[in-house]
């Protein structure tokens, strides 16, 4: 009997790519090795719903389907290595597990400060994580979140809600800046505070005893410490394994792991937050891309292609081009968030409709042309700039 | 046929579904998801799509 397929990540992007090479007429053994021990859960609601309506796993793990019914899973193991040569992945227990052909789903973990002795500190990323803060979140305790990106946002906004005192600090000079830009962004910030939210902004952050320093001797005292400074990729156990992994880990169009010397392998694909590809809906550039709609895009694309080269015929599934729609979205009190693009690769942005101050498409331009729509409160309104952005990918050449 | 349920309750009429499975979903001029509670069987990979990219998980399909 021929090795399995071993999906390394049994979160999302695993899950998804799983469920896709079953579609594509892969019938052989297929293998799911997850560090977690729960069973594949969104992510979203544990910024939101998990910490203020205390929901469970059940609440937020993914529905299991029929195709998917015989897949191993290996859940609560780490994989410690791989030896791409060998075709062989090692978890921490010390067991050796020999593929025929290897999926790299392993995602991201929060990058944390140097926490001082005895400080209250958390970050969120996993349903544990979401469950430890859960309890620390009372009326009145003293919140500072670190980082002012969607995550750090939703989670103030989330604490706010539930009496919380929250501070929200970050070098930034405005919240969300990067993919909003500086209008949106200044804007968002004004009803944040209006919610009763403070920001520190500009400030040189360092964990000191009893609170945040926010530079100039300032310290913001905290019962509570929230990290929202950002991820890295959980691509350590590919140190030995020739990929480019100077960002995630590089992979063509057709999501096929590519390695430092150029060479792509048919054999090891790459899906999720972790994957760097090239989107031919902008550029030929690969970007790491973390919105929530690309773990479902690149693990669907890379079952496709997975299992045409399992049955022998890989190029021909790889060469139809894979163009996802960048999508995210975020609620952050009755702020309701709607983006489509990479808003962040524009120069310059303007209104495309609507107020600022009520509801508004704000448009993202690249020499021009629309690459990126955020939208405050619109919904269907969005709909024709997604178009937008999809027809310049189209017409690209 | 397959039966659709959308909790309307968790939806927030992000519309993603309209996309996936564009002859099930629609978003009204009011911003408001509607939908057909029940499709032929030849939607279901569309309506499934759907299910997938809905940013709430608030679309099933009743088997």
């Amino acid at each position: 009997m021929p090795e399995p397929v071993i999906i390394v990540g049994a979160a999302m992007g695993g899950l998804r790519t799983a469920e896709s090479l079953r579609r594509a007429g892969y019938t052989g053994q297929l293998q799911l090795i997850g560090d977690e021990v729960h069973a594949p859960y969104n992510r979203p609601p544990l910024s939101k719903d998990v910490l203020s309506a205390g929901v469970s796993h059940e609440a937020v793990a993914f529905p299991s389907r029929a195709e998917t019914a015989d897949v191993e899973w290996m859940l609560g193991h780490s994989v410690t290595r791989a030896n791409l040569n060998h075709r062989t992945v090692h978890t921490a227990d010390g067991s050796e597990h020999a593929y025929r052909a290897l999926v790299v789903a392993t995602g991201l973990r929060p990058r944390r400060l140097d926490a001082e002795p005895g400080s209250n500190t958390h970050a969120v990323r996993s349903l544990d994580d979401a469950m430890a803060l859960r309890d620390e979140l009372v009326p009145a305790a003293r919140v500072v979140v670190v980082g002012s990106g969607f995550l750090g946002c939703e989670l103030a906004a989330t604490a706010t809600k539930l009496g919380c005192v929250v501070t929200v600090v970050t070098p930034s000079l405005e919240p969300m800046i990067r993919p909003l830009g500086e209008v949106l962004a200044r804007q968002l910030r004004g009803r944040l505070e209006a919610e009763g939210v403070t920001f520190v902004l500009g400030a040189t952050v360092a964990m000191v005893d009893g609170g945040v320093s926010v530079g100039e001797g300032t310290v913001i005292p905290a019962d509570v410490i929230i990290e929202a400074i950002g991820s890295d990729c959980n691509s350590h156990w590919l140190a030995e394994s020739g990929l480019d992994l100077s960002d995630g880990v590089l992979a063509d169009n057709a999501l096929r792991a590519v390695a430092v010397d150029g060479t792509t392998r048919d054999d090891v694909y790459v899906v999720g937050d972790i994957a760097r590809f090239p989107n031919p809906m902008f550029d030929a550039v690969p970007r790491r891309v973390e919105h929530w709609n690309i773990p479902t895009d690149t693990g669907k694309r890379a079952g496709a292609v997975l299992a045409a080269y399992l049955a022998g015929d890989v190029e021909s599934a790889a060469a139809t081009p894979f163009a996802p729609m960048p999508s995210f979205w975020s609620n952050q009190f009755d702020i309701k968030l709607q983006a489509y693009g990479l808003p962040g690769l524009g120069d310059e942005a303007r209104i495309l409709e609507g107020d600022l101050h009520a509801e508004v498409a704000m448009g993202y331009f690249r020499d021009d042309r629309l690459v990126g729509v955020v939208g405050v409160g619109l919904k269907a309104a969005l709909l024709p700039y997604r178009q937008r952005i999809a027809e310049f990918a189209a017409a690209q050449p | 046929m397959i039966k659709i349920d959308v909790d309307m309750f968790q939806c927030q009429h992000y519309g993603q579904c309209v996309f996936e499975a564009p002859n099930i979903f629609h978003l009204n001029d009011d911003d408001k998801l509607e939908y057909l509670a029940e499709a032929d069987d030849s939607e279901r990979l569309n309506v499934e799509a759907a299910v997938d990219v809905c940013p709430m998980q608030a679309i099933r399909i009743v088997e």
